[in-house]
């Protein structure tokens, strides 16, 4: 088994397998470093939307990201379709996000307004909509949706299938992928970096830190502070039922497969492996609310996971500054942004430099006044 | 007992609530009651028994000796437990057991949550998956469903019956539709020839075991009754829509036989999905290849205030499930402050040294009934997990070419255990295929993490529960 | 094949499978009812649209799902068999319908 490598990726989650397979793609000797079968585990518990809408209030370089791997989105999923052999569901017919309150949907369009004055990011089109314009695109909707908004440019994939298509797509391209190598260590050594795990010391020309909530550790180890939290998710998902819904919503939609997925709650908590009943209890009602013959389906699962969320909740994409050809990529969204870490952002670390454009996504943005 | 039909019957708090109205269960619940506490027995069936005591209180089989003595047992854990002053929710299922020991139960549609200061599940056993090609045809069910059949409805599996796998549970089964006067075109046993070997060490233990007069006589009965052919090394159901042949290799040969049913048994395993769930801690056992949970010497998990008893602490059988149940109930009644620490000593140990004649052989009969390993793992073509549709071979590729961990990660790839059942029929052939195919074991593998709901609940039920403004807030954001 | 043993006991109880007139006893649940009228398959998958049939009879599988009173997808196995009771069979709708 070699050990040697030009590039090491640590994580295997959506953001790692993403960065992986562009690596790869791209004709580098790439190693995927992940922890074991259970770990927290942010990249099986999404609600797999590629979304636009709403995206990037506070930072119009996080917008302008996004639409740029929105856009890519197709191109990337028809290619990487191609190499491994199967579909991933991938569709961008537009999506909704639907307001149960007057309250909430002016909240809303607030945001809508503000993210359209904010400026700098390329103007898209996010129609604020009342409940019987809503009722005439979407008629299963209930009488207690009193609004909501509209945007062409979202959409939503298959996100296991993206996950194992990722996988597939980086093992194709003669990716090495090994579980249950948390990384323990990380030292700079002659030429490149040399990473411990239980199981042997890997060495890589250069490395890119992808493992979520674990890279605050990995971090430090390279010389960076990654100020990432967990900010926690439930998601319920029902029995398979005949489609009913042929686009996706921003809480709820209908996979591929027939399931109904209906999420997504907020909240600051760090334990993946608690759920709040009560929570469950507002997303299943709210899913009613919105779609009345929902009621009598079964619930098959629930979950929650680890969002990875910054203290602005954007992403953070840098060079170490005191370890060069070490990087670190840590965002949430590993949906939406798998095409632009495969393509737009792997192409850069494959050639050793991170672009200008990506400035705003350095953490010394967290760091002004220690700096200034 | 008071028998509850609707979820607004249930009261808010419990002393004890008890899962599962098999011997374990009603032994516990009777006992608690009896003390004292305040109980809820809750079970998904719509009368008391268990699987091995069905319907004992109801069945339409007037003919006692078809079913045998030890199935009417059940008769009198039955009776008293009828006789106490628990709770019995018939019908009902436990959706949700949180740490925090809030229970969900469902029922007609409607659900309530409640909270319990102690619980004890005995959610007992299942029969341990049997992937063979064509399990999934009409025609094809297991051994115990059968059984079932007889003891709810005295309806018997007719026409040309061919019965086939291993564990003592087939003998008794074969045994009883016997005597019910039906027949079986076949008896296919695929005990591995191999066991009596690695089973030989463990046979003195055996010796004074109280199962062993019965088994000889059972299987002495059957033999003189039925064809069996032993030495079974692999079996495949074919038909188009239903059964139609049962394919099958005894001694190297290949043999094929009409037949409109096929029985499958091969053991039984504990049934630990809501154990899981809850988060209470597995661990491997290499003579029953099996998960059970973490316990103590009272049956507690490792989550405070949760115990288990009967088969799905670990198989022992019926008579020592109930010898369990109690076992359990005597520490829940001390951890109440109902009885002292002394007093629950006290009064374990006759239970305990019950217990111990029983345990006595039961590692020569998880060695001698260890079915083959390839009954165990999904071939090629054969549909390991039921709800998803996915292969043997479809898990063997993502494990080789993905160099895939566990079934966590398989699950997100494939979707096997992410059906109606929650992994409860593929979880053993998921762990043992991904073993095999890693060169590694179930134990390093690693079973799939759970969640409720254990038992599905609808989207109207979830909706009804009680939601603070803080959860609200966390959801509803604008 | 299935039969009934020569030995009455139970009371009958009339029912309807999809649409049609059917009996059962006392003591049934749904599916040992429907096997008893010599119903097997009551479902195609939700995935392949195969046919399947009640497998385990103890709540485990899920492979006994019907329609009961308009309610779809419920374990015919865990459920008494009560007179008036309209049982319906989902083959050729593997995936629920969203009414049921």
């Amino acid at each position: 088994m070699t050990n040697n490598f030009d590039f090491a990726v640590v994580g295997g989650g959506l953001v790692g397998a993403a960065i992986g397979y562009g690596l790869a793609k791209r004709g580098l000797k790439v190693a995927m470093l992940d922890e074991g079968d259970v770990a927290k585990r942010a990249s099986r518990g999404n609600f797999a939307l590629v979304w636009v809408q709403s995206k990037g209030l506070g930072m119009p370089a996080y917008a302008t990201w996004t639409r740029r791997s929105s856009d890519h989105w197709g191109t990337f999923a028809r290619e990487l379709e191609e190499r491994v052999g199967f579909s991933m569901a991938y569709r961008r017919p537009g999506g909704f996000h639907l307001c149960l309150s007057q309250d909430e949907l002016d909240r809303r369009a607030a945001n809508i307004n503000r993210l359209h004055n904010q400026g700098e990011s390329e103007p898209y089109r996010i129609d604020v909509l009342d409940g019987d314009e809503i009722r005439r695109h979407l008629p299963e909707v209930g009488p207690e949706v009193v609004g909501g908004t509209y945007c062409a440019l979202d959409g939503d994939v298959n996100s296991l299938k993206l996950f194992r298509a990722l996988h597939e797509g980086f093992a194709v391209e003669g990716g090495h992928y090994r579980s249950g190598s948390l990384v323990q260590e990380i030292a700079g050594a002659q030429g490149g970096y040399a990473l411990k795990t239980d199981e042997a010391v890997v060495h890589a020309d250069r490395i890119v830190l992808a493992a979520g909530l674990d890279n605050v550790r990995l971090g430090k180890m390279i010389g960076l502070d990654v100020p990432v939290r967990p900010l926690r998710g439930q998601v319920i998902v029902t029995e398979k039922t005949e489609p009913f819904l042929d686009m996706p919503l921003s809480t709820v939609r209908q996979t591929d497969e027939g399931g109904v997925m209906i999420g997504d709650s907020q909240e600051e908590a760090d334990d993946y492996r608690v759920m709040r009943p009560g929570i469950n209890a507002v997303m299943a009602d709210r899913a009613v609310r919105m779609f009345p013959r929902l009621a009598n389906l079964n619930v098959v699962r629930t979950w929650s996971a680890l969002r990875v969320y910054s203290r602005d909740g954007f992403p953070i994409y840098q060079e170490s500054p005191t370890h060069p050809g070490a990087f670190v990529a840590s965002c949430h969204s590993g949906v939406t942004l798998a095409a632009a870490h495969a393509d737009l952002l792997a192409p850069l670390l494959a050639q050793g430099k991170l672009s200008s454009d990506l400035d705003a996504f350095s953490s010394r943005r967290f760091h002004v006044s220690a700096t200034a | 007992m008071k028998t509850l039909s609707h979820v607004n019957d249930l009261a808010e708090h419990y002393d004890l609530v008890v899962i599962g109205a098999g011997p374990a269960g009603m032994a516990a619940a009777t006992l608690a009651a009896d003390k004292g506490a305040q109980v809820l027995l809750v079970d998904e069936n719509p009368t008391f028994g268990g699987q091995i005591y069905r319907a004992v209180s109801s069945t339409p089989l007037k003919d006692r000796a078809l079913l045998g003595a030890d199935y009417w047992k059940g008769e009198a854990i039955g009776a008293a437990f009828s006789q106490s002053q628990a709770d019995y929710f018939p019908g009902a299922t436990v959706w949700q057991l949180s740490p925090e020991l809030e229970l969900g139960i469902s029922s007609g549609g409607r659900t309530a949550v409640l909270h319990a200061r102690r619980v004890i599940m005995a959610t007992g056993a299942l029969e341990r998956p049997m992937p063979i090609k064509g399990w999934t045809l009409p025609g094809v069910m297991t051994a115990g469903a059968a059984q079932i059949l007889l003891k709810t409805s005295g309806v018997a599996v007719s026409g040309k019956v061919v019965l086939a796998g291993c564990g003592p549970l087939l003998w008794l089964i074969a045994a009883q539709y016997l005597a019910a006067g039906k027949r079986f075109d076949a008896i296919l046993d695929t005990t591995p020839r191999g066991n009596w070997r690695t089973a030989m060490k463990d046979l003195p233990g055996f010796l004074t075991s109280p199962y062993l007069a019965k088994g000889l006589k059972l299987m002495a009965k059957v033999r003189r009754q039925a064809k069996i052919i032993s030495g079974v090394t692999a079996l495949a159901a074919e038909g188009e829509g239903h059964l139609a042949r049962v394919r099958y290799t005894a001694g190297g040969r290949e043999v094929v036989i009409e037949a409109d049913h096929l029985l499958l048994h091969q053991g039984v395993t504990p049934n630990i999905n809501m154990a899981s769930a809850s988060n209470c801690e597995l661990e491997w056992d290499d003579a029953q290849l099996a998960w059970k949970p973490k316990l103590d010497d009272w049956g507690n998990t490792t989550v405070p205030g949760i115990a288990i008893s009967g088969d799905g602490a670990g198989i022992a059988g019926a008579e020592a499930a109930a010898e369990r149940g109690r076992i359990t109930a005597l520490d829940a009644l001390a951890g109440l402050g109902i009885i002292s620490i002394a007093q629950r000593d006290e009064q374990a140990k006759p239970i305990r040294s019950e217990l111990n004649r029983y345990d006595r052989g039961r590692v020569f009969l998880d060695r001698l009934y260890q079915p083959a390993q390839q009954f165990r793992v999904a071939g090629e073509d054969t549909i390991a997990c039921r709800c998803e549709e996915v292969t043997g071979g479809q898990i063997r590729k993502a494990v080789t070419t993905l160099n895939i961990a566990g079934p966590n990660q398989l699950k997100s790839f494939l979707r096997c255990g992410m059906g109606p059942c929650q992994g409860r029929l593929c979880g053993l052939t998921v762990s043992e295929t991904i073993a095999e195919a890693r060169g590694s074991t179930p134990e390093a593998v690693g079973y799939y993490r759970l969640r409720a709901p254990v038992k599905p609940v609808t989207l109207a039920e979830l909706a009804s529960l009680k939601q603070s403004e803080t959860e609200i807030r966390t959801v509803a954001r604008g | 094949m299935f039969q009934r043993l020569p030995d009455p006991s139970g009371s009958p109880v009339s029912f309807t499978l999809d649409g049609r007139p059917l009996e059962g006893r006392q003591g049934d649940t749904v599916s040992s009812a429907l096997l008893a009228a010599g119903v097997e398959t009551c479902r195609s998958s939700a995935v392949s649209g195969e046919p399947r049939a009640p497998y385990c009879l103890m709540g485990v599988c899920f492979e006994c799902l019907v329609t009961i009173d308009g309610v779809g997808n419920q374990q015919g196995c865990l459920v008494a068999l009560r007179p008036g009771m309209q049982v319906e069979t989902q083959i050729g709708r593997g995936k629920r319908e969203l009414a049921r």
